[in-house]
Formats: structure tokens, C-alpha cells, sequence
């Protein structure tokens, strides 16, 4: 069991990640967009929006920064467990409280505003389902260990199991011994997680992979000559019906 | 000599001729589709707008889209108070250090703010699109009560109440409260008279400005939109646009929509798949009053930049008048084949309205130049303001001296044109007014059958011989006098071979083509639609006019076959030949 979750799903999924991506791309660029609602609805938008989406951006940074730097690369640096332990639980908190609220107002604006709820497919809600689910295991998980530890507790040390388990995946050797290890709120936490990742190509949260950083180095007007050949331009020719 | 210049002072050696002092040498030369709308024929008939509503947006997602709308002013426009750049933000501001920056805030500050765009028109600006429950009348049971067909919202299904649409306000209804909500009135103060015994009124069709300096392209995060290099038309790529809607903040004249369908932008299109073939845009085409005049403008692409940074707002008009290049200047046209635009061009740009109305007779005037866009549709401001007022007021409408009193004494009308035209400089609205004039004064003597008063045109500085061009292009132009559009170059001659019919024109996403809208894995968003393409034109024409089958590959529309030959892919393969169409495809699984 523990072989199948830890040692092949890591793997079914980054397929379906990347997979995904290119047949979305060379299929569904025209579907390839954010589906914004903010011409039927702008005034909780304004608020929930960026409180999600920047509370997710420290969020994410702060999952890269756990679970690729090593605790002996901390340690070298002089910043002692006890010290990245608290810097690391107060700033998730702070953001994943941001991401949940953001979220949270966001849901609760998609489903009493009638034209955004009209605008909402089966695809979007069983996204905003595991969206969810991700955002509050993660954030369950960390409030019940702050909890813990304040009471004089012990927990598991995330570091020490899901962490080199993460990174075991990129060299092809997935260290699945040191995740059955993990304790069971990382376990369903990272199931939610790599569930949010496999759906990340299929869904409208594509947009994350076209964040336009090029637009800092472009000149603003852009110039294009007529593409004499539409289908030539890198694109996939769509195949030629029959005429019967 | 030019060594002799040289060292005497720099600025001489650009100068490639030291006798023209101050003449630069000529930059990039660009092409420019552009128009010019004469706005006294303007009758606010709104068949412009219905008929490209027709070719271009009756789909869903863009029920409220109007790529040509007319609006009545004095009025709020659409949508609501578009105009009001304090709010709205549209337009470049230019900055102390003389460098243009979106006036919503630089490329740092737009994707800061791309979670949310804190300055996007709501759906309630434009209106709420609607439909009407029509499947009562038809099936409402027998009854005393008349069935009645109640709207219901496009984007809810609920029932609603229509309070307002694109042109609510259209001839002035709702009266001064809703005219005096106009950005234009609200600067002007309380000299405009609302009443409808003082007020005056005109129709203002709008399309996409098509502006050299675009801020909805600089806007654009994703480099979807663009200024076509051959055309300078400004589209959307589709495939491209994520849907992070900076442009329908940029575009100072909210002319780029977003479709809530497809989550993309979407703008009039100049229909260029019509230009590309020589043909007027749909709204000129059917423009009943025929006041719309299409051309070709050369400009100098290097200059673009300072012209649209010049510091004072008044000297905008002129600046963009600098920026078009002569077609007939011979240095002109050898800087034009350097840069690759053909000589049928050139030709074509020399005979264009287009450059004939804004730099020789000087009547047509571009939209709100203050938005340093430098838009590329013009108008002619309207004379009949003022002799609406003198003929009420029983003075001779034509007569030159009664004109030009009128035009000095009636300030609200011209002060309202040049907040539109000219910044409020109200120097050059007079002046095309006054042109306007002279030529009613001056061609009515010749109708009359006295003799031409050549003081008339003088007066205005214009010679009579220039008045009675303006007057032909202006009361008597035929349509291939008003539309002047080469077709696209680079396709018809040199890319001859390799064309090849893309399919059906019907064949768009939800179209009613044979195709239907094929695969679409996400639902109505998704898919690739098939582009409608100056190609499958030439394709067409190529079989319908030759005499044998032409040797177009690829699949043929059974209604385009003209019955010469057997084209692959049209027929099932015959048992004994056992081939396939040309393209080696197998036959689907079914």
C-alpha cells in the first residue's frame, strides 16, 4: 500500500501534470484562460482575490523552501530547528489564513452571485472541492501541531520524513520508508496535494502556468505580421474532416 | 559639403539635405487602414452597429459587445461615461520626464493588481443582456389576459427589468438628467443649456480607434494583443489571450470586451478578413448615409513615440498630422519600398479620403487626441449644430457671412466638438467648421448659376479649385472613391501556389458549418475555431473562376464545388481505386 501511494501515484501524477499540460496546450489554447468573473461581480472579488491568491503565493513559497532545502543546509546557516520552526509556523499560519479566508469568500461569492453561480461548471466544483480540501488539511494539520507543541507536546518532524521523501521522487529513487513513516495528517495532506496536481492541467488553475513574467521585459506595443499560414505557426493542424 | 557640415554641427548630419533645415529623414515607414466618419450625414439610423452586430458578435458571451456603436451627444456614451478618464483610467499619461506611462499604472503596477483589476467596467456599466421569454406567447393557454413575452436575463435566466442598454439615452431620451451625467458637459460647466429649446445634438458612431500608439496592446500581459505590421490593425489572438482583462482598462475608449463565455478579450476587427480582400468593413459597407470613407495612411512608425509625447494636449492634433507621410513626396515613396510596402500600396495611399480629408482639406479630426493613443478613425465635426440654429432662427443657412457669425457666436457647440477633437482647443474645430461653411457658400453660387466667388474659399485658405474636390468627395464620391483599400499583400501575387481553402466559412465555432464545433473537450470555451482567412478567399475564387479542376489540396465544401473534376476527400474512395483522400488519412474509427 504504502508502495503504491508513495512510490507510484508521485509518479502517475507528474505523467498526468506534464502530459496534461503539453495536450492542453497543443489542443485547448483557446480554452487555456483564467474565466474571469470580475465583469459579473468585482466588489467581493476585489477583496477575495488577491487575499487568495497572494496568501497562496507565500503559501507555495514556503512549501518549496520546507520541502527542498534540507534542515542540514538550515542548520549550516546557523539558523537553529527551534527558530525556522517558528518562523515557518507563524508565517504559514498568517498566509494560510489568507488563502482560506480568500478562498472561503471567494466560494461563498461564486455561489450567491446568479450570474457567477451560472458561470460555474462540473469541472470548477470538483476543483474548488479538492482545492479546498488541500488548503484545509494543510492548514488543520499545522494549527493542530502549533497546538500540540504550545501544550508541551512532541510531533513528527516533517523534515525528517515528508521532506526527503519529496526529493527522493526527483532522482527516481522515491524513499517511500521515510513517508509510511510521516504522521497521518502529512499522509492525507500530501494525497490531497498530488489529487490538486493531477487536476491542475484540466482545469481553469492552468492559468497558473501562464503568469506573465515576460510582460516586465517586452516593449509595450507589440507589432505581429499576418500569419500567412495559421496551422504552420506551431500549432496542431486540425485534422481534415471527411466531406461525406 | 556634407563633410564641410559635419563638424559644424551634429544635428546637421541628420539632415540628409542641409538645404531643408529641420527636415528629419523619413523613419520606418507603416501602413495604416484607416477611417475618416463625416459626421453630418449622421442620421443615428444604428444600421452600422446592427449589421456588424450581425457579422461579429451575435454570440453568447458577447450579447452586450457593440464593436460599432452610435451614441447621441451630448450623453453618457457607452459604456457609462466612458470618457471620464479620472475614473476609468484609460489613455497614457505623460509623465514630467516626458516618458508615456498607462494611465492605470506601469507594467510592475498592472501585475500587482492582476488578481483583481481595480478599475474594470461592471456589467452593469455596459447593461445587463437580456432575452424574452418568447415560448409564452406560443404556448400560453387559451386565457382572458393577452400572453406577454417578459425579459429575462442573458446571464442568470432570471426574470429582469430592463433600465438600460447601449444607447438608452439615445436622441436625448431621459432628457438633461441623463445628459447632463455626459463627462464632456459635467467639464464644460453650466454653459451648456440641457433644455430642449438651446440644446443641440449629434450622433458619434464609434468603432476601434485601430490607434498607432495602443495602450490596450501595451496593457496586454500576455502579448496576445498586437498592431498588424501590414495594416495596423489591432486584433486579439486568441489563442493567446489568458483573460487578465488589462486591455478593457488600457483602451481609454472601452472599445475591447470580454467575452464572459469564453473568459477572453474580444475587439472590433476593422473586418479585416474583408480588407485583406478589398472589400469595406460591414459598418461602411452598410452605412446608409454613406459617410464613412476608407484609406490607407503612410506614417513614420519612428516618430509615433515623441508625437504622442509632445507635452502640450492641444498640440496633439498637430503631432499626429506630422506623423503621416506624403504619398506623392518621392522620397516618401522610396522609403516606402525600402520598408517592404508595395507600390500598389503607395498608389493606393495617395488616392485615399482617408489622407485627402485629414492633411490636405483638413477637416477630419481624431478622437479625444488627449488620450495620446493616437487613434486612426477621424471625423468631421458637424455643421449642423449651427445652421439648425440659424434656419430656426430664420437667417439664410448658406450664405457665408450668416455662417461664420454663427459659428463665432454659438461657443457651445465648438467648445464641446474641440473637448472631443481637439483637446478644447477650439483654434482647429473652427477652422473645418469654417471650411464647412465656405464650401455650402461656395457651391450653392455655382448651383445657383452665378458666378464662383473665389474671396469664399480664400477666406478659409483654401483655393476654389481645393473647395470643389472637397465638395466632390464629400457630397458626390462613389464607393470606390470612398473605399479605398488595397487587398493584403504578400497573398495574392507572391504566395500564389500555396494557398489552400482552410473550409467552410460557416465552419466557426458554433457556427452552423458541416463541421460543427467538432471536439471540444472543456465545453463551449475550448476548442481551436478555424480562422476565416484571406486564403480560403483567393482558393474560392481560384476554383470558381478557373476552367478545370484547380489543384487546391485539402478537403472541399461541397457547396464551394463548382463540378469540375473529382476533388479528393469530397466523394467515399470507389472499391477498386482503394485510396484515400490526399491527405493519406484513414478513415474515422466509425
Amino acid at each position: 500500500m504504502d508502495l503504491v501511494l508513495w512510490g507510484v501515484l508521485p509518479y502517475v501524477v507528474l505523467v498526468l501534470v506534464v502530459g496534461g499540460l503539453i495536450w492542453r496546450y497543443r489542443y485547448d489554447r483557446f480554452g487555456w484562460t483564467t474565466r474571469s468573473s470580475e465583469l459579473y461581480e468585482s466588489r467581493l472579488l476585489r477583496i477575495g482575490s488577491p487575499l487568495f491568491h497572494f496568501g497562496l503565493l507565500v503559501v507555495i513559497v514556503g512549501h518549496v523552501v520546507g520541502l527542498l532545502i534540507p534542515d542540514t543546509w538550515t542548520r549550516a546557516l546557523g539558523v537553529s530547528d527551534t527558530l525556522y520552526h517558528v518562523s515557518a509556523l507563524s508565517l504559514g499560519l498568517i498566509a494560510g489564513f489568507c488563502t482560506l479566508a480568500g478562498i472561503t469568500l471567494l466560494v461563498w461569492r461564486r455561489r450567491s452571485t446568479g450570474p457567477v453561480f451560472s458561470a460555474t461548471t462540473r469541472n470548477d466544483k470538483l476543483m474548488y472541492v479538492v482545492l479546498v480540501l488541500a488548503i484545509v488539511t494543510g492548514l488543520g494539520m499545522t494549527v493542530y501541531f502549533a497546538g500540540v507543541e504550545l501544550a508541551g507536546g512532541r510531533t513528527g518532524d516533517y523534515r525528517e520524513t515528508v521532506s526527503p521523501w519529496f526529493r527522493s521522487i526527483w532522482i527516481l529513487r522515491p524513499d517511500v520508508a521515510a513517508m509510511a513513516a510521516a504522521d497521518a495528517p502529512y499522509k492525507l495532506h500530501a494525497l490531497m496535494g498530488l489529487a490538486l496536481f493531477a487536476l491542475l492541467p484540466f482545469t481553469r488553475l492552468v492559468h497558473a502556468f501562464s503568469a506573465p513574467i515576460g510582460y516586465l521585459f517586452r516593449p509595450y506595443v507589440v507589432y505581429r505580421t499576418r500569419d500567412p499560414h495559421p496551422a504552420a505557426a506551431g500549432q496542431s493542424e486540425r485534422a481534415t474532416r471527411r466531406g461525406w | 559639403m556634407a563633410d564641410g557640415e559635419r563638424h559644424r554641427s551634429p544635428r546637421a548630419t541628420a539632415s540628409e539635405n542641409p538645404g531643408e533645415t529641420g527636415r528629419r529623414p523619413i523613419g520606418r515607414v507603416m501602413a495604416q487602414v484607416a477611417m475618416v466618419m463625416n459626421l453630418d450625414k449622421c442620421i443615428g439610423c444604428h444600421t452600422c452597429s446592427v449589421t456588424c452586430k450581425q457579422a461579429w458578435t451575435n454570440r453568447s458571451g458577447v450579447e452586450y459587445a457593440w464593436f460599432n456603436n452610435v451614441e447621441t451627444r451630448p450623453g453618457q456614451g457607452y459604456p457609462r461615461t466612458y470618457q471620464d478618464q479620472d475614473r476609468w483610467k484609460g489613455g497614457w499619461v505623460r509623465r514630467p520626464n516626458g516618458r508615456l506611462v498607462p494611465r492605470a499604472g506601469g507594467r510592475i503596477k498592472r501585475l500587482a493588481t492582476i488578481f483583481a483589476n481595480p478599475v474594470m467596467p461592471s456589467i452593469q456599466d455596459y447593461y445587463e443582456p437580456w432575452t424574452y421569454d418568447y415560448d409564452t406567447l406560443i404556448n400560453a393557454p387559451l386565457g382572458d389576459d393577452f400572453p406577454v413575452a417578459t425579459p429575462h436575463s442573458a446571464l442568470t435566466g432570471e426574470p429582469m427589468k430592463v433600465e438600460w442598454s447601449a444607447n438608452w439615452d439615445d436622441d436625448l431620451g431621459g432628457g438633461p438628467e441623463l445628459a447632463s451625467q455626459d463627462p464632456i458637459v459635467r467639464r464644460l460647466g453650466d454653459q451648456v443649456k440641457l433644455s430642449f429649446e438651446d440644446t443641440f445634438m449629434f450622433y458619434l458612431p464609434r468603432i476601434c480607434e485601430h490607434c498607432l500608439n495602443p495602450t490596450c496592446v501595451a496593457a496586454c500581459p500576455s502579448g496576445a494583443l498586437y498592431k498588424r505590421a501590414e495594416d495596423g490593425i489591432v486584433l486579439v489572438d486568441q489563442d493567446r489571450c489568458r483573460g487578465w482583462r488589462m486591455c478593457v482598462t488600457g483602451c481609454p475608449y472601452k472599445k475591447i470586451y470580454f467575452n464572459h463565455k469564453t473568459g477572453k478579450a474580444e475587439k472590433c476587427t476593422f473586418c479585416y478578413p474583408r480588407v485583406e480582400v478589398g472589400m469595406p468593413t460591414i459598418c461602411s459597407e452598410t452605412c446608409v448615409g454613406r459617410l464613412r470613407y476608407l484609406g490607407v495612411v503612410l506614417y513614420d512608425a519612428d516618430r509615433v513615440g515623441e508625437a504622442a509625447a509632445v507635452e502640450d494636449e492641444k498640440d496633439l492634433y498637430e503631432a499626429q498630422l506630422g506623423v503621416f507621410l506624403d504619398p506623392n513626396d518621392p522620397a516618401v515613396r522610396s522609403a516606402a519600398r525600402r520598408d517592404g510596402i508595395p507600390d500598389r500600396w503607395v498608389e493606393s495611399a495617395a488616392r485615399s479620403p482617408v489622407f485627402a480629408l485629414a492633411r490636405r482639406f483638413r477637416v477630419a479630426l481624431p478622437l479625444h487626441p488627449e488620450y495620446r493613443t493616437m487613434p486612426m478613425v477621424w471625423y468631421i465635426p458637424p455643421l449642423s449644430p449651427v445652421v439648425d440654429t440659424l434656419t430656426r432662427t430664420g437667417h439664410d443657412a448658406e450664405e457665408t457671412g450668416n455662417l461664420f457669425g454663427a459659428i463665432d457666436a454659438l461657443r457651445i457647440p465648438v467648445e464641446y466638438l474641440a473637448e472631443l477633437f481637439t483637446a478644447g482647443d477650439t483654434a482647429p474645430v473652427d477652422l473645418v467648421l469654417r471650411r464647412l461653411a465656405a464650401m455650402r457658400s461656395y457651391m450653392r453660387r455655382i448651383n445657383l448659376g452665378q458666378e464662383r466667388d473665389e474671396s469664399i474659399a480664400t477666406a478659409v485658405g483654401m483655393t476654389g479649385t481645393e473647395i470643389e474636390d472637397m465638395y466632390r468627395l464629400l457630397a458626390l464620391a462613389k464607393y470606390d472613391e470612398r473605399y479605398v483599400v488595397p487587398t493584403a499583400y504578400g497573398v495574392d501575387e507572391a504566395d500564389r501556389g500555396v494557398i489552400e481553402e482552410v473550409g467552410c466559412s460557416l465552419d466557426f465555432e458554433g457556427g452552423p458549418g458541416m463541421g460543427g464545433m467538432g471536439e471540444v473537450p472543456f465545453g463551449e470555451a475550448s476548442g481551436r475555431p478555424d480562422e476565416a482567412s484571406v486564403e480560403t478567399f483567393h482558393a474560392l475564387r481560384d476554383r470558381q473562376t478557373s476552367e478545370r479542376a484547380s489543384a487546391t489540396g485539402g478537403r472541399i465544401n461541397l457547396l464551394n464545388w463548382d463540378g469540375n473534376g473529382r476533388p479528393d476527400g469530397l466523394f467515399p474512395p470507389r472499391e477498386d481505386e482503394g485510396t484515400d483522400n490526399g491527405r493519406g488519412q484513414r478513415p474515422g474509427p466509425t
